[in-house]
This record gives structure tokens, C-alpha cells and sequence, in this order.
């Protein structure tokens, strides 16, 4: 774990999150205090837009460019948002933060109000994350108490207060957009940008919108200074990422580390290594709307613009380790059914487009598929892409793109020879009786829930290929391993 | 405003800031295929919720193609409508919409009329390479209108009418991805949700997703049926747009060819809506008058001001969501419901012939009409005043069924007594007109003078909302004038609270009246269809001898012969009516 530096989980299974004096005593609320009392809202923004803070939610948007813009919009009313709306199969770590370190998401939003001139802010949370919301509400109050929060903050004259917003987990409502909406009490989809949300967001007022993460980043670099941040990371990526690490890793569970640590690295050191000692295949990186990187891919510092390049993204930082036991066309179908359920339906190629690419990667994965139907794969993916109104179309070909890129023979085999290497694809295995080892005891024939399995006693048996259902219960009880998968 | 410069296919396009990219071609004859774009045009009515994906066009700098439709110019883009990366991206998108769209264009009601049907025309769509699951849904029939949504593409455009110019609210988008539809909520049938039967989602739907109920089949039964007397009467805006399903440009007047196409479908008796609108004058005016009258006398209870009734959606509209103020419409029935009863006890009884061995048939630019026809209030034991109602469209539909040349129809006159008409009743079709007509004659009916100026300019036009103040020989009437729900409810509000300053407004449901009602020829968003509708309206007004209501001397006799007297007991019988509260009927099962 030598290789972590947390700032964003800084305070996360320190500090007892109840407890507003813990997050003070570790320099709480200081960063608050410099800012209202020391610093123009300007110098603020200069301070993070020197640091290099990118957007952590997935677009890695330059955060103090963003706030900047907000500030220089006219208007009569601003808002700040923190999105919370983790929708990422596998990820966690804006809950983690929102459940171990309340304040600091809460500090930075203040200090972004300062900032862009908002006086209202609003915490879009998914209703499935209710400690989370208990440690915010909690968080909220003692925050008020103390003059932290509310009117008249700090006694500098800024006031400041902030509300809970509760999603229904719908994946979509993390696109800011379609966020905004979903607050307004609107249908949760997206609108076409431009107008962005700091120029006209909830209720049509300049909306700055960032993420739980990008905000716990805050008054660290407040206190600590730019210069201390940005010595952290790769040129275009400053700082930590925390990592989601899921799958066929040892240590799975939540990392932060500097941007620019390599694959080997978090996967090796960090994650202990493939379970049961197996060998890495691939790991998906952005969630479902990300791409798989590979072997080529484990020197490579990992930083927003190098993702992007090898074919991936960073997302919000979900990082899933496939071992030589998955089928990649069955992954790529995997993400796919997860988009198609998410998909807002708004737009016509993610509506329909997707839904098309599962049923695609589904006949292949049947055995059914034709060389075509991987040209069409390639196509469908590239119109998606380039045609989809929002984030979520534009990104969720990735996975097919990046899989048809990496391990087209898997394609291949899958399509030419109806074979699955990694024995995932059941509709293209057979089960097969090795003549030369059975020695006819029936037992596979009175275990088979399907009677698919004929012979007589002491005779070798057969399977009926067109009966057997695959649930390999004969294999299983087969002691003479007279029964193989072809 | 700031002009801006930018390159569209090599052409240099010069347009004003905020000018899609969609309308900046247009000026360099560069003509981008929309789908979900729509626009009505001087009506404020705009659907760009950028969601087919059609129109997208290649923006030089930019990592994704951009809709047309929803992006703005600015200085100096490049811009790429049909290279390559274009061309195949549409196509493709359109092949993807095809592909979740039922293959069902020789039997659709919609075929011909399809804007999808003509982008895979247009595109050359010869297969589609994209099979898979097709979405089904529930087919949903109401009174007037059908929900086949197995066709929606999504466009969001019946949403936006309903929602955003109609504030009906009974469609929305449901569900999520590839289930995603527009539907009512709950996806609840439409008969349970406050849909007026406006017919605005239909006059907007690209496909066959919304059409109307098709009543031609009964009709066809009831002229074979040689027990019965077969009556059609026919509404002001159908003359202005029937012409258009044959081809005729839009603002031709084919009120004669009409009638002798009606006549050759077989109907006994050709009469026309226009007589049953000047006998609405007579009594809408009459209790205009006599509201006003105990007004000005100091008579704190009277309801002013009074409001149109001849409007059926509107009339669905203000029994769903203000019932507590029903009682301010005017209670004269619509002109439809008005010639009912006329034909069905006093026609009828002069022919010598039972109600019941009488059947009324309506042709409307209506779709609420169908809903209104039906209401238990317009039933005698069970036999309705207006058998049925046709839409304009579905008379088309019949007279190319009877193989009847339409263009070379001679020019026909109506039948009497129930066919002769003024210009004031002709004007009824369009926004602005019943008021017009009302003017004509409440202003001689309450000063005694002759009316030297007949035509009130200044109630015409497509304003949203529209007011004017008319001399009534030293008494200043204020008029308002709503066209479209939306506008309809704000001057509604107003009322509600105390603020509204008007004696009469006329409010018609549809935006430009009944010339844009939901029963026309598809004007496909172009709203100059819609004026010269309006225009040629005017004109037939203009070339009337009379074009007063109370001067309709078939009108005068009927209250001679009949009636007796407007608003008097007879007329109170038949010709008026009450509302109900129906905004408990919106419920949600289980």
C-alpha cells in the first residue's frame, strides 16, 4: 500500500465522520476560514486553476476553469452541485468519502460559492446511499451550529446553505445535464450542450456542477497550495485518482494514487497480484462506458489523456481486473446489457443503436454469428459514438471498440471456429464423453436433469447434443474425467 | 444584432447570431433532412429537442457530429453536411429508427403522409441492416384518438404540443432506453388521463404513432342503410383545406366542389355548420347582451367576462383543470351541437320522419368533435343529436374510396333550409372569427345602428393572445382573443385571480383556430399553410351578401317558425347546455 497518497480519502476511516470537531482537528474547516477571510474569490480560482485539478467524475473537465466560468456569468441567483449520483457498477468512492468525510465535501462546496457567487447549494445523491445522507444531514447540522454553514458564515458576512436532492439511481442522472433535470423535477435526461450548466443550469441560472471526489480535493489544495498538488501526477494530470478495484484481484476495495502510476503497479503492488495466480488478460477502466486495457497496457502511467489514448477513459474510476477466464465478446455483452438498460432513450443511436449491439454481441456469443456481423459491430459502434446526444452513447460503444481492438481473435473464434476459449459462451461448448475413458457406470446418465445422456451398462455412453442444456452435472460427477468440453 | 460568418459545405453562409446550423444552410439552399425538428413558424411553436439524430452534420474541431437542428453558428465553423462521415452516420441512424418501426406502410393510416416514410424515400433506404427486437406496446383507442405507439420514433413532438403550447400534460415520455415511449402517465389508457381531444399530437406526429378514430366505415353503412335520411353538415375551415389532399395549393376555396362531392357520396341533404353558426351568434350575442345589460345596470353576480363555448377542446380543457369556473362560459352549445337537435326535431319533423331514421353526420377539422358528439347530454334515449363526426382528412379518404374526380366536380350550392350561411358564421374556422362575428351583430343588436364597418381588423391575426377595445357607439367592449390551450389558460388565470379587464374572449383550442385543427390536411410545420387557410376564410366572408348573423333570413325564420326568440325557451331546451367538473375523472387505477 506504500505506493497510496490519500488526499481525496484523506480523512475517510480516520476521523469519526459524526464528529465535527475530528475533520477540525484535522485542519477542518482552515481552508474555509483562509478563503473567506484572506482571499478574493478570484485568487481562489487562480489557486485551482493552478493546481491543475481536473474533474473527477469522469470527464476530467479543468476545475477551476469551470468555476471561473460560473463566476463570470451574470445572474441574480447561482447554484453549486455536487453530484453523487455513483452509478458505476463496482464503484464506490464518492459513498466512501460522503460516509467518512462529510465536511470536506461540504467545506469546498462553500468555498465554491464563494467562489462563483452561489448562495444555495444542492447534493444530488442517489436514495440508495442512506448513511451517506444520514452523515450529511448530520454533517449539515453541526456545520450550522457552528457557523460554518447558513448565514453570516465565519462572520465574514457570506452566507451560504446547502440542500439534499435524492435520485433514483437511474446511471444517466450523473450526466450533468440530465442531473439538472431530474432536480427540477423533470424527466432524468440529458439536453444538448451547449448552454453548459455554469451558464445556465438549475432553474436556467448558472449551475456550477462537480463531482463528490473533484470537491474532497478542494481544501487540501487550499491549504497545502497549489504548488504542493501539482508536483503530484503526470503534466496533464495533477494529484491522485481513487480506484475502485474490483474482479479477479487479491485486494479489491478502494485505492488513491498519484495520477500516473502505472497498471502494474496498482494492479501488482496495490492489488497483490490475479487471484489464484492466474494470468492478467485485461481490465476495464470508466466503467461501463470505458475500454479494456491489456497487457501492452500495464507499463503505461495511467492519467486521463493516455486512457483516452489506449482506447479506455478514466470514468469515475472503476477498475475491474479480467483473468484469462473471461470471454471478452461475453464482457463487451456484459457492458452492453448495463447501457441498454440505462440508456435515457432519449436519442435514437443510444436508444436503438445499443440495443442492437447487445443483440449483435448476443448472436455471437450464441455461435451464431458471421464475420458481418463483426463489420457491422464496427460500424454501429463508430455512428453511436460520433451520433449520440450525451456522454452515455458517446462513450458506451468503448467496450465493444476496445474489445474488437485488443482481441479481435477472440472474435474470431467465436464467429469462424463457434468456440470460446475462455469456456464462458455456453451455447457454443459441448459436452463430450472421451470414448477411450468411459467405462459405461451411467452415473452421468442418472445425474443429467435433461436425460441427455444414453448408454448401456458398461457401454460408453453418448450425449444428445441437441437435449443437453449444459449445466455440466455430469462432468462434475464423472470420477473416471471421461467427460470433456469441446 | 451581430452578423455571423461561417462556411457551410464551402458556401459562405451570413446569419445573425443565435441561427441554428439547420436555418444558416437554408440560406445557401443547403436542405438538412430533420425528423424530430419542428417548427410552426410566427406561432412560437418549436420542437428541437435534438433526439433523432437525423440532422446531424460534421462541425470542423469538434470530436462528435452535431445536430443541424440544435446548434448554433459561430464564427468561422466549417461546416460539413454530407461528406462521408455524414452521409453514413444518417443513414445509419435511420436505419436504426427503421429497424424498431413496424414494416406496416401499406395498411397505415399515416402511408403517404409519413415523414418517415419519406426520409427512407428521400435517404433510399432499400433494406435495413440492423434486425432485431421491435418494441410493442398496447394499442390505446379513445373516443377520438388512436395511440399506436409501436410506431413512435421518440420525436417528443405530440409532447411538446401537449405539454408546452397545449399545458394538457396528458403525454409524456415513460420508461427508460429501448422501452422509452411517449404515453400518458402510468401509461394509462388516454380516455383516463386529462387529454382534451385536442388532436394537436396527432397534427404533429411524423408517423402513424397518433391518428384519429376512423368513422368513415359507419357512415358508408348508414348511406347504404335506405331506412335512413342521411344529413351531413359541414365546418367552416374544411372548405379552406379540404383541397389540399387533392392536390390543390393550400387557401384554395372548395366549398362547392364539396358539396357536390358530398352530394355524390350519397347523402340525402347537404347542409352546412356556417347556418348553426349564425344561429350560435344569435345566442352566444344574445346572452353577451343581456350579461352585459344587468352589468352595466349594477348586477354584482353576472359572470363576465363571458367566454366562448364553441370549442370543444377548450371546453374538455376547462372541465378538467378550472371546473370551479364553469360557470363563466357562455352555455350556447357549439355550432355541431346546435344543428343536431335543429336537424333531428325540427328537420326532421317537417320531413315527417322519426329522429331516430335520421342520421347526422359532421364533417369537422376537428378531432375533438368525435369526443363532443358522443357526450350523454347530446343524447335523446340514447340516439345522438351528431351521429358521428368525420375529420376533414377521413372525407378525403372517403371521396377517393367512391372514385369521385374531385377536380373536375362542378361547383355545388347547400341545401336549404339548414345550408344557408352569412360571412360572419364562414370566419368561425379561424381564431378570432367567432368574436368577429359576435361584434357584428351584439354591436346593432345593442346600439340600434347599422354596423357601417364590418370587418374588425384588429380581432384578426396569429398573436398568441390578442385584445382589442370596440366601440359599441360609446360603450368600449373589451375583447380578449386566445388560440392554443397554453394561451387560453393564461387569460384564464387572470380571470381566477381578479386581473382580467375583458367583457368576451374568444378562445379556440387549436393554434390558428379551426384552420389548424387536429382533423386537417397535415400542414407538416408550415405555418404559411395555416394563414392562407385563414386568408381564404376571410375571403368567402368578404364575397357573402350578407355577413351578418341575424341577417341570415333562414335563421330568422327558424326562430319565427320554431325556436321563437334567442336564449328563449326553446332555445334554452336545445341550444344550450352545462358543464361539468371533470377533474376528478383523471384518475390512476389500482
Amino acid at each position: 500500500m506504500a505506493r497510496q497518497i490519500r488526499i481525496a480519502l484523506r480523512n475517510c476511516g480516520v476521523i469519526d465522520p459524526e464528529r465535527i470537531e475530528d475533520y477540525i482537528s484535522r485542519d477542518g474547516y482552515m481552508a474555509l476560514a483562509t478563503v473567506l477571510t484572506e482571499l478574493s474569490p478570484e485568487a481562489v480560482i487562480e489557486i485551482l486553476k493552478k493546481s491543475g485539478l481536473r474533474g473527477r467524475g469522469g470527464g476530467g473537465f479543468p476545475a477551476g476553469l469551470k468555476w471561473e466560468i460560473t463566476r463570470k456569468v451574470q445572474a441574480d441567483q447561482k447554484y453549486v452541485v455536487c453530484n453523487a449520483d455513483e452509478g458505476d457498477p463496482g464503484a464506490f468512492m464518492d459513498r466512501s468519502i460522503l460516509e467518512g468525510d462529510p465536511h470536506a465535501v461540504l467545506e469546498a462546496m462553500t468555498i465554491n460559492g464563494y467562489c462563483t457567487g452561489a448562495s444555495k447549494g444542492l447534493i444530488y445523491i442517489r436514495a440508495e446511499y442512506p448513511l451517506a445522507v444520514e452523515r450529511l444531514k448530520t454533517a449539515m447540522k453541526q456545520s450550522r451550529e457552528m457557523g460554518l454553514l447558513g448565514n453570516n458564515i465565519l462572520q465574514t458576512g457570506f452566507n451560504f446553505d446547502i440542500d439534499i436532492r435524492y435520485g433514483a439511481g437511474a446511471f444517466v442522472c450523473g450526466e450533468e445535464t440530465a442531473l439538472i433535470h431530474s432536480m427540477e423535477g423533470l424527466r432524468g435526461e440529458p439536453t444538448v450542450k451547449p448552454p453548459f450548466p455554469s451558464v445556465e443550469g438549475y432553474l436556467k441560472k448558472p449551475t456550477n456542477v462537480n463531482n463528490v471526489e473533484t470537491f474532497a480535493n478542494v481544501p487540501v489544495i487550499i491549504n497545502k497550495g497549489w504548488e504542493w498538488f501539482a508536483s503530484i501526477g503526470t503534466e496533464k494530470s495533477k494529484g491522485t485518482k481513487v480506484f475502485a478495484l474490483a474482479g479477479k484481484i487479491n485486494n479489491v476495495g478502494l485505492v488513491e494514487v498519484p495520477m500516473g502510476t502505472t497498471l502494474r503497479e496498482v494492479i501488482y503492488e496495490i492489488g497483490g497480484g490475479i487471484q489464484g495466480g492466474k494470468e492478467f488478460k485485461a481490465a476495464q477502466t470508466g466503467g461501463p462506458s470505458g475500454g479494456c486495457l491489456t497487457k501492452k497496457h500495464l507499463d503505461t502511467p495511467i492519467d486521463y489523456d493516455n486512457l483516452i489514448a489506449a482506447g479506455s477513459m478514466m470514468g469515475s474510476g472503476g477498475l475491474i481486473v479480467m483473468d484469462e477466464d473471461d470471454c471478452m465478446v461475453a464482457i463487451a455483452k456484459f457492458y452492453l446489457g448495463f447501457t441498454v438498460e440505462e440508456s435515457c432513450g432519449k436519442c435514437s443511436p443510444c436508444r436503438i443503436g445499443n440495443k442492437r449491439l447487445f443483440e449483435l454481441l448476443e448472436k455471437i456469443t450464441q455461435g451464431n454469428g458471421t464475420m458481418e456481423d463483426i463489420d457491422k459491430l464496427r460500424n454501429l459502434s463508430t455512428v453511436i459514438k460520433d451520433t449520440s446526444l450525451c456522454g452515455l452513447g458517446q462513450s458506451s460503444p468503448n467496450p465493444v471498440l476496445s474489445t474488437i481492438e485488443n482481441f479481435i481473435g477472440e472474435y474470431h473464434e467465436h464467429v469462424k471456429d463457434k468456440k470460446c476459449r475462455s469456456k464462458v459462451c455456453k451455447s457454443m461448448m459441448q459436452y463430450l464423453v472421451v470414448p477411450e475413458k468411459c467405462i459405461g457406470c451411467t452415473l452421468c446418465a442418472r445425474n443429467c436433469p435433461v436425460n441427455a445422456i444414453s448408454g448401456e451398462r458398461k457401454q460408453v455412453h453418448l450425449i444428445d447434443q441437441e437435449k443437453c442444456i449444459k449445466c455440466g452435472a455430469c462432468m462434475e460427477k464423472c470420477k473416471f474425467n471421461a467427460i470433456i468440453i469441446n | 444584432m451581430k452578423t455571423i460568418k461561417l462556411i457551410i459545405d464551402g458556401k459562405t453562409a451570413e446569419v445573425p447570431e443565435n441561427t441554428t446550423l439547420l436555418k444558416a444552410a437554408k440560406t445557401v439552399g443547403i436542405d438538412i433532412p430533420t425528423l424530430c425538428y419542428f417548427e410552426l413558424k410566427d406561432m412560437n411553436i418549436e420542437n428541437r429537442p435534438g433526439g433523432c439524430r437525423v440532422c446531424v452534420v460534421e462541425v470542423k474541431g469538434r470530436r462528435n457530429l452535431a445536430p443541424a437542428c440544435n446548434t448554433m453558428v459561430a464564427e468561422g465553423m466549417e461546416v460539413y453536411t454530407h461528406n462521408i462521415r455524414v452521409l453514413n452516420a444518417r443513414r445509419t441512424v435511420l436505419e436504426l429508427i427503421l429497424s424498431d418501426h413496424p414494416a406496416e406502410c401499406l395498411t397505415c393510416a399515416k402511408s403517404g403522409s409519413c415523414e418517415l416514410q419519406s426520409m427512407a424515400q428521400q435517404l433510399g433506404v432499400r433494406e435495413i441492416p440492423y434486425q432485431g427486437e421491435q418494441s410493442k406496446y398496447r394499442k390505446d383507442t379513445s373516443p377520438a384518438i388512436i395511440r399506436d405507439v409501436d410506431k413512435c420514433i421518440m420525436c417528443r413532438r405530440c409532447e411538446m404540443m401537449c405539454n408546452d403550447v397545449q399545458t394538457v400534460g396528458a403525454l409524456n415520455a415513460v420508461n427508460r432506453g429501448f422501452m422509452a415511449v411517449v404515453a400518458p402517465a402510468f401509461e394509462m389508457n388516454l380516455e383516463k388521463s386529462p387529454c382534451t381531444y385536442c388532436g394537436q399530437c396527432v397534427s404533429v406526429c411524423p408517423t402513424g404513432a397518433l391518428t384519429e378514430v376512423d368513422h368513415s366505415r359507419n357512415v358508408i353503412n348508414a348511406l347504404a342503410d335506405p331506412a335512413k335520411t342521411v344529413v351531413v353538415q359541414t365546418a367552416p375551415a374544411v372548405r379552406a383545406a379540404l383541397g389540399e389532399e387533392f392536390g390543390l395549393a393550400p387557401g384554395t376555396l372548395v366549398t362547392g366542389k364539396m358539396v357536390a362531392a358530398l352530394r355524390r357520396l350519397g347523402f340525402d341533404y347537404v347542409f352546412d355548420t356556417d347556418f348553426a353558426a349564425d344561429l350560435t351568434i344569435m345566442e352566444e350575442g344574445t346572452e353577451l347582451l343581456d350579461r352585459l345589460t344587468r352589468y352595466l345596470k349594477g348586477d354584482k353576480d353576472v359572470k363576465l367576462p363571458i367566454l366562448t363555448s364553441c370549442c370543444p377542446g377548450w371546453v374538455n380543457f376547462f372541465e378538467h383543470n378550472f371546473p370551479e369556473m364553469r360557470e363563466i362560459p357562455s352555455t350556447a352549445k357549439s355550432p355541431q351541437q346546435m344543428f343536431g337537435p335543429i336537424a333531428k326535431e325540427y328537420f326532421a319533423k317537417k320531413l315527417g320522419i322519426n329522429r331516430k331514421n335520421m342520421i347526422v353526420v359532421s364533417i369537422m377539422p376537428c378531432l375533438a368533435k368525435k369526443y363532443e358528439c358522443q357526450r350523454d347530454e347530446f343524447k335523446v334515449d340514447g340516439d345522438p343529436d351528431v351521429n358521428f363526426s368525420l375529420s376533414t382528412r377521413e372525407l378525403a379518404h372517403l371521396i377517393k374510396a367512391s372514385n369521385i374526380d374531385f377536380s373536375s366536380l362542378p361547383e355545388d350550392d347547400f341545401d336549404n333550409p339548414l345550408g344557408e350561411s352569412t360571412g360572419a358564421s364562414v370566419i368561425f374556422g379561424t381564431t378570432g372569427g367567432v368574436i368577429e362575428a359576435a361584434c357584428r351583430t351584439a354591436y346593432e343588436l345593442y346600439t340600434g345602428k347599422k354596423l357601417e364597418k364590418v370587418d374588425f381588423k384588429e380581432l384578426r391575426g396569429l398573436e398568441n393572445v390578442r385584445h382589442a377595445t370596440i366601440d359599441f357607439d360609446g360603450l368600449p367592449i373589451n375583447i380578449g382573443i386566445a388560440h392554443g390551450l397554453g394561451n387560453a389558460r393564461k387569460l384564464l388565470e387572470d380571470i381566477r385571480d381578479g386581473k382580467s379587464q375583458f367583457h368576451a374572449i374568444e378562445i379556440m383550442a387549436c393554434p390558428g383556430g379551426c384552420i389548424g385543427g387536429g382533423g386537417q390536411p397535415y400542414h407538416h410545420g408550415d405555418s404559411e399553410v395555416i394563414k392562407l387557410r385563414a386568408s381564404a376564410l376571410y375571403r368567402e366572408d368578404a364575397g357573402k351578401p350578407i355577413r351578418k348573423s341575424h341577417e341570415n333570413p333562414f335563421i330568422l325564420e327558424l326562430y319565427k317558425d320554431f325556436l321563437g326568440k334567442p336564449c328563449g325557451e326553446k332555445s334554452h331546451h336545445l341550444l344550450h347546455t352545462h358543464y361539468f367538473d371533470k377533474s376528478a375523472g383523471v384518475f390512476v387505477e389500482e
